[in-house]
């Protein structure tokens, strides 16, 4: 080993070197080591998101299984405006960045709708994302073809915190929204995340513990759905369901 | 090298005084229950047993490596800027790590989320490095890191141990306690509900007192003056 007799070490040209030396020797060290696992870590997160796409369908497969079973039950994609089809979107579908588009106005975005098919039935995947207690939080809603009923639903997150606010991505509380409502009587009403037990199709119950995080899931509903209203109210006309007048709506206005 | 030169070698290396630097943070010398470092992340990660051994793993391996690698350059660092180059060896060690996780073990990666981050401020590594890779040969340190990475991961395990079972009546996920044990609302059946607060960071922070208050009945030495 090299040896410096204290005086060395200790002078001011010799800090210098050495941190330099450090600094540039630690950060080739890291790029490369994540620029080697950067095509592991991509391939992880795009199957994520095709296996979050179809958990929202109730098509439960692993990651390594989610990249066939995606070409095999979304038959179709369109890129959504304002409530009405984009003929040339700038993105293909799948590749747009919800973080992206979720940061611009409802009225601006350009939004992902996915056309699945399941044994005959169609259904129209809404991907979705917001803000939860830590990070950002995200999630599917899939709608029967009414354009109206909830038929499935997946959640994930960056960093919520473990037990708590991360209980939204199990099946628990996803599995909640089936069946619910997201339009009362032809008007958009989103669903509400609440503390008490639900007593409406527009309702469904939070996490204890975790109440930021699932109001931030109420937030979402209501922001990543209100760009789709025009086009599925479209879908809603071929066949109208009536909501029972006694519904009182629990909407309340967004925190963020 | 003669045969005998390389038993004594190796005996050298697993040597009493060195069994004893990794052994002795499992009791005597624990980071989390005797000498209270680590507490912030023990509280956060142990709700479940899968997420608290990848912490614990994860907090082994840096540990270690951050011990060996300022120990190789212990004679080399500049005395002023000891502390910054010891948080850059422990910052691109949990940089790798966290690379490493997101790469191969996604899930459990996910469920960690900003705690493996938070390894290069957990106080058992600035102070292993400190109080003991600065002074010690690379050999050593690198098995003081192990003994001491290791304790905190077994204080974690016991943790989550405790408030899995009790909070979600499963271990490493499996339900354990039988299902229809549970109270039934319905039918009023059974006797059993899981204890919510265990999965609240409060209980954590009790847990780690019983461990303590358990140790230190039993070891009279570790009790304060």
């Amino acid at each position: 080993m090299l040896k410096f007799d204290p005086m060395d070490i200790n002078s001011n040209k010799y800090t210098y070197i050495f941190s330099i030396v450090m600094v540039v020797i630690v950060a080739a060290m890291l790029s490369y080591a994540a620029i080697s696992l950067k095509p592991a870590q991509d391939a992880n997160i795009e199957l994520e998101k095709k296996q979050e796409i179809l958990s929202s369908i109730n098509v439960i497969v692993t990651r390594e299984e989610a990249g066939e079973a995606f070409d095999k039950y979304i038959k179709s994609s369109l890129v959504i405006r304002n409530g009405e089809v984009v003929e040339n979107p700038t993105k293909p579908a799948f590749e747009i960045d919800m973080a992206t588009a979720a940061a611009l106005p409802s009225a601006e975005r350009e939004v992902p709708l996915f056309v699945a098919n399941v044994d005959g039935k169609e259904f129209y995947i809404i991907p979705m994302r917001g803000k939860g207690l830590w990070g950002p939080v995200w999630g599917n809603l899939s709608l029967e073809k009414d354009g109206n009923t909830v038929f499935g639903a997946s959640f994930g997150h960056k960093g919520e915190t473990p037990g708590l606010g991360a209980e939204i991505s199990t099946a628990l509380f996803s599995g909640q929204f089936v069946g619910k409502k997201i339009m009362d009587q032809g008007n958009f009403v989103s669903i509400a995340v609440i503390k008490a037990k639900p007593s409406t199709d527009h309702e469904v119950q939070g996490i204890s513990g975790g109440t930021i995080t699932s109001v931030g899931v109420e937030s979402m509903l209501k922001d990543c759905l209100a760009p789709y209203v025009g086009y599925l109210k479209t879908l809603g006309q071929a066949a109208p369901t009536a909501a029972p007048v006694m519904d009182t709506v629990n909407v309340e206005v967004s925190s963020l | 090298m003669s045969t005998a030169d390389k038993s004594k070698a190796k005996a050298g290396l697993f040597s009493k005084e060195n069994r004893k630097l990794l052994s002795d943070p499992f009791n005597m010398q624990n980071p989390v229950t005797v000498q209270v470092l680590g507490i912030c992340s023990s509280l956060a990660i142990t709700v479940k047993l899968q997420p608290a051994i990848v912490m614990g793993v994860s907090v082994l391996a840096v540990t270690a490596f951050s011990n060996l690698i300022t120990s190789l350059l212990r004679n080399l660092i500049p005395n002023r800027i000891r502390i910054i180059v010891q948080l850059v060896v422990v910052a691109a060690l949990v940089i790798v790590v966290d690379q490493i996780l997101k790469a191969y073990v996604y899930d459990v990666s996910k469920q960690l989320s900003v705690f493996v981050g938070l390894i290069i401020t957990n106080c058992i590594l600035m102070g292993r490095i400190e109080a003991f890779a600065l002074g010690n040969t690379p050999w050593k340190s690198f098995l003081d890191g192990i003994g001491n990475g290791a304790g905190y991961a077994a204080v974690l395990i016991v943790i989550a141990f405790i408030r899995e079972l009790l909070g979600s009546g499963q271990l490493y996920g499996y339900q354990v306690i039988p299902t229809d044990w549970y109270i039934n609302p319905e039918t009023g059946a059974g006797f059993y509900s899981n204890n919510g607060m265990m999965l609240l960071p409060p209980m954590a922070l009790i847990v780690v007192a019983v461990i303590i208050w358990v140790q230190r009945g039993k070891f009279k030495d570790l009790i304060e003056k």
